[in-house]
C-alpha cells in the first residue's frame, strides 16, 4: 500500500533498496579480499587456457574486481578487469 | 553426543551475549546439560547478563593456566537445573588464552555435557580464533544494518576458511514495523545476500532491556516476544522443525505488539 502511494507521487527507492544494493557491491570487494587465493585461482586458470592460443607475461599479468556502469547507465555492477600482455600469438592454436 | 556451539557476529553490539545467555537457558530448560563459556577476555559480559557476577571466584585463563580445576571455575546457576557459566578473565587480554587451549577445554567439557556454548568477543582476532578453534557449528548474529549486515559476511567467510561447516544466521533486532514500510532490510533480503540458512529471528523487544537489567535471561519470560523466539531457535538447534513467526502478516504482528506494549494504535 505504502509503496505503491510512494510510486505514484514518484517518491524514491525506500532505503532498504539502497542498503541492499550499498552491501551487495561492497560486499563483492570484502569477498575477493577475504581470500586473496580467490583472484589467484582465477589467475592461474586464465592463463592455462590463455597459453593454449598465446605466450603472455604472466609476471605482468593484472586481475581486480572493480565496478562500473551498467550498459543502461542505470547502475553500477561488478565487473571483472584483466590486463594481460601479450608477447606472441601462436598461429594454430594449441 | 555433546556439541560445542560459537555465537559470533563480527560487529560488536548485535547481540551475541543476550542470544547466548538466552539460548543457554533455553537449552538448560529443555533438560540438556549446557555450560557457555565467556570467551571475551577484558571486557566480560556474560556474567552480568546472566546476573551470576557475584558468584566469580575462578575464570577461564584460571583453567587454561592451570591455577584451578575446570570444575572449580564452573559457576552453577542455582534457577536453571543444569547450567553453568566459565566466565572470562577481566584483567587479562585476549593473548592470554590460545586456540589449541580452547580446543583441550572443550575436549575436557563434552564429557560433562551436551552442550558448549561459547559466547565470541566482536573482531576477527585472537579472541574469535579462541572462540572459534574448537566449535562443531556456530551461530552468526547480525541486525538488519549494512554494518551488521558487512561483518556478519565477512565472519561467514573466515568460518568456512577455518572449517567451521554450515554456519546459521540469526536475525536479531529486527522490526516490522520498519521493514513493512521499507525502512528496514526484510529476513529475506539478508538472507538473500548471505546465502546461509535461518535458525532464528528475535523480533526488537524492550523486555530484553528490562531482563538485562534484572539479569534473568528473557527467555524465561512467556509474555516477550523475543522470549518466544529464543525458544523457537533452541528447538530448532535441537533438530526440531519449527515454522518461523509470522513477520509480514501486515497489522497482526505490529497489533499485538502495539498491545503488549500499550501503546494506542495511531
Amino acid at each position: 500500500m505504502l509503496l505503491d502511494l510512494r510510486k505514484i507521487f514518484g517518491r524514491s527507492k525506500s532505503s532498504k533498496d539502497v542498503a541492499k544494493e550499498r552491501l551487495k557491491l561492497v560486499l563483492i570487494h570484502d569477498r575477493a579480499n577475504v581470500s586473496p587465493q580467490f583472484l589467484e585461482m582465477l589467475k592461474s586458470e586464465i592463463i592455462k587456457v590463455i597459453t593454449n592460443y598465446m605466450d603472455v607475461d604472466e609476471s605482468a599479468l593484472e586481475i581486480q574486481l572493480t565496478k562500473t556502469r551498467s550498459d543502461d547507465g542505470q547502475s553500477v555492477v561488478p565487473a571483472l578487469y584483466a590486463n594481460i600482455p601479450i608477447k606472441n600469438i601462436r598461429k594454430s592454436g594449441k | 553426543m555433546s556439541e560445542v556451539i560459537v555465537i559470533t557476529s563480527g560487529k560488536g553490539g548485535v547481540g551475541k551475549t543476550t542470544s547466548t545467555a538466552n539460548i543457554g537457558t533455553g537449552l538448560a530448560l529443555s533438560g540438556s546439560k549446557t555450560v557457555l563459556i565467556d570467551t571475551d577476555i577484558g571486557l566480560r559480559n556474560l556474567d552480568v547478563v546472566m546476573g551470576l557476577e557475584n558468584r566469580i571466584v575462578y575464570d577461564l585463563v584460571d583453567v587454561v593456566e592451570g591455577n584451578c580445576r575446570v570444575k572449580q571455575a564452573l559457576i552453577k546457576d542455582k534457577r536453571f537445573d543444569g547450567l553453568y557459566l566459565i566466565p572470562a578473565a577481566q584483567t587479562r587480554d585476549k593473548t592470554a588464552v590460545k586456540p589449541e587451549q580452547m580446543i583441550r577445554l572443550c575436549d575436557e567439557l563434552r564429557e560433562e555435557f551436551d552442550y558448549v556454548l561459547i559466547d565470541c568477543p566482536a573482531g576477527i582476532e585472537q579472541g574469535f580464533r579462541n572462540a572459534i578453534a574448537a566449535a562443531d557449528r556456530a551461530i552468526v548474529v547480525t541486525t538488519p544494518e549494512v554494518s551488521a549486515v558487512r561483518d556478519a559476511d565477512r565472519i561467514i567467510g573466515l568460518l568456512e576458511a577455518n572449517e567451521v561447516r554450515n554456519p546459521k544466521l540469526l536475525i536479531n533486532r529486527l522490526r516490522a514495523d520498519m521493514v513493512k514500510r521499507g525502512d528496514m532490510m526484510s529476513i529475506d533480503d539478508i538472507i538473500d545476500i548471505l546465502a546461509i540458512g535461518l535458525i532464528g529471528v528475535i523480533p526488537d523487544d524492550e523486555k530484553i532491556v528490562v531482563s538485562t537489567n534484572r539479569g534473568e535471561p528473557a527467555i524465561c519470560d512467556s509474555k516477550s516476544l523475543a522470549g518466544q523466539a529464543f525458544r523457537n531457535v533452541v528447538r530448532r538447534i535441537k533438530g526440531e522443525e519449527v515454522p518461523f513467526m509470522s513477520f509480514s502478516e501486515d497489522q497482526g504482528f505490529v497489533m499485538k505488539l502495539k498491545k503488549l506494549f500499550g501503546l494506542k494504535a495511531n
